[in-house]
Parts: C-alpha cells; structure tokens; sequence
C-alpha cells in the first residue's frame, strides 16, 4: 500500500519535473556542436600546415606531433578551467576530438587530487580514458592478428 | 583544406551530438564508440580516404585514434607476428604518453575551479 503510494508520487514528480524542466533546444546544441568540433579541427589543421612548413615534418610523425600538441592542449585548457566552460556550451563538439580525451584524462586527474597522488591522480586519471585505451588496444591486436592471417593466407 | 576540415570535423561532432540527444549514451561511451568506429572503418581500408580528403577534420577527432591504431596494426602485420601485436600501440604512443604526461603534469599544478559558473 505504502510503495504504490510512493510509487505513484514518484511518477506524478517525474511527470511534474518534465513540463517544468526546459527542453534541450535539438536545432541549437547541434549547430554549436558542428561549429565548435569544426574550430578545432581547423586548429589541427593549423598546425598540421605550421609543422609541415616549418619543421619538415610528414607522415605518421606529423600526425603524432599534431595530436601531441592537441592533448596538451586540451590538458592545458582543462587544467586552467576554460575547457568545461567550451563543453558547457559545444556538448558533444568538445568530447569527441582528441582533446576532449585529454579532458577526460586531466579532469578526473585534478578532481580526486586530495585522495593523493598515487591513488588519487594517478590511478583516477583512467577512469574514462581507461576503457578507451582497453578497446583501442585491443581491437587493434585483432585487426593485427586478422591481417597477419590475411596476409599469410595470400 | 580548411574548410574541408571544418565541415568533416564538424559532421562527426554533429552526429556525436545527436547520440547525446536522442539516446542515453554517457560521454565515456560516445567517445569508445567512436573510437571502434575508425578501428572497424580503417580496418576495411575506408578512413583513410576520409582522411586524405579533410586532414585534421579526421584525424583529430578520436574516430582518428582509431584510425592510428588499426593502420599500425596493419602495417606490423605486413612484418611479423610481433609487429601485428605490438604495431598499432607503436603507432597510438605518442598520443598516450603525451596524455599521460601531460595530464599528470596539469593534474598537479592546477587545482579544481568552484563550479559556479
């Protein structure tokens, strides 16, 4: 009798909370999302050009230098406070390039800083880059061991 | 190039976007996903047009990483055995120190802002 009543309370409250709470505006969080992935996309891409026309660089190392640099970066923004005011606004446009996985890292990292530097920064710092550097190994050991296959077999 | 960069690296945004809209994907997940997504995508040989086209647009991006790692998986198993165990975390290094560094280095010297604004 008590938990239906609580039940339905739960169910009115919840009914109640989503005519109240504001709708996330679609058209509005998508376009902020393309312009600011887009930004930095063509901040890589500045310095793609930057590297390749004053160091010399190309290829994989190019490549690695532009996403060395994007993840300070993105360490550097996080650590200052200004990158979870852009993810504030750009939502799924700042996680998803490389330096909203130098947010993930660092974000964390800073947060669980008072529970020490080896239990709390160090080991928090995986907590979201962890399963992203699990899976991303992993999966390219099979993609490795399918084409080592591949290759043999032709 | 720029503006090539801009409209690809945008898309992907866009579409991680929409994941965040429409289904109850945690950040976490949306980036694994995307990340499998161009491990699975180069390792039927297709990122890489995707990313001799927008430059940056796809490389940046973590779909990019992925990327990475599949095209150094294949290029170790062209070697050796070892080459396609060890090949695509050679190619990914430079981006997990860099992230491990880095992020273990600001984690230190900054300290969390109050979450007002």
């Amino acid at each position: 009798m008590q938990s239906e009543r609580n039940a339905n309370f739960n169910r009115n409250y919840n009914d109640y909370i989503c005519s109240v709470a504001p709708k996330t505006k679609e058209a509005r969080t998508l376009l902020r999302a393309f312009f600011v992935g887009g930004t930095i996309c063509c901040i890589g891409q500045f310095i793609r050009f930057a590297l390749e026309y004053w160091a010399g660089l190309s290829g994989t190392e190019l490549a690695a230098y532009v996403s060395m640099i994007m993840i300070f970066l993105g360490a550097f923004l996080t650590g200052i406070g200004v990158y979870d005011r852009i993810g504030k606004y750009a939502g799924g446009g700042s996680i998803v390039p490389i330096t909203g996985f130098a947010n993930s890292v660092v974000s964390p990292a800073m947060e669980f800083k008072s529970e020490g530097f080896v239990y709390g920064t160090a080991s928090k710092m995986f907590v979201i880059a962890g399963p992203i550097i699990v899976f991303g190994v992993a999966s390219s050991v099979l993609v490795g061991l399918i084409y080592y296959v591949y290759f043999l077999v032709i | 190039m720029f503006l090539k960069a801009f409209a690809v690296g945008g898309a992907i945004c866009t579409i991680a976007q929409l994941l965040i809209n429409y289904t109850k994907i945690t950040s976490g997940k949306i980036l694994v996903t995307f990340l499998l997504l161009g491990v699975v995508l180069q390792a039927f040989g297709l990122y890489k047009y995707l990313v001799d086209f927008a430059g940056a647009g796809a490389t940046v991006p973590i779909s990019g990483f992925g990327y990475l790692l599949a095209q150094g998986a294949i290029d170790g198993a062209k070697e050796s055995l070892f080459g396609a165990i060890t090949g695509g975390i050679t190619a990914a290094g430079a981006g997990i120190t860099a992230a491990i560094v880095f992020g273990y280095i600001f984690a230190l010297i900054f300290r969390v802002r109050s979450k007002k604004n």
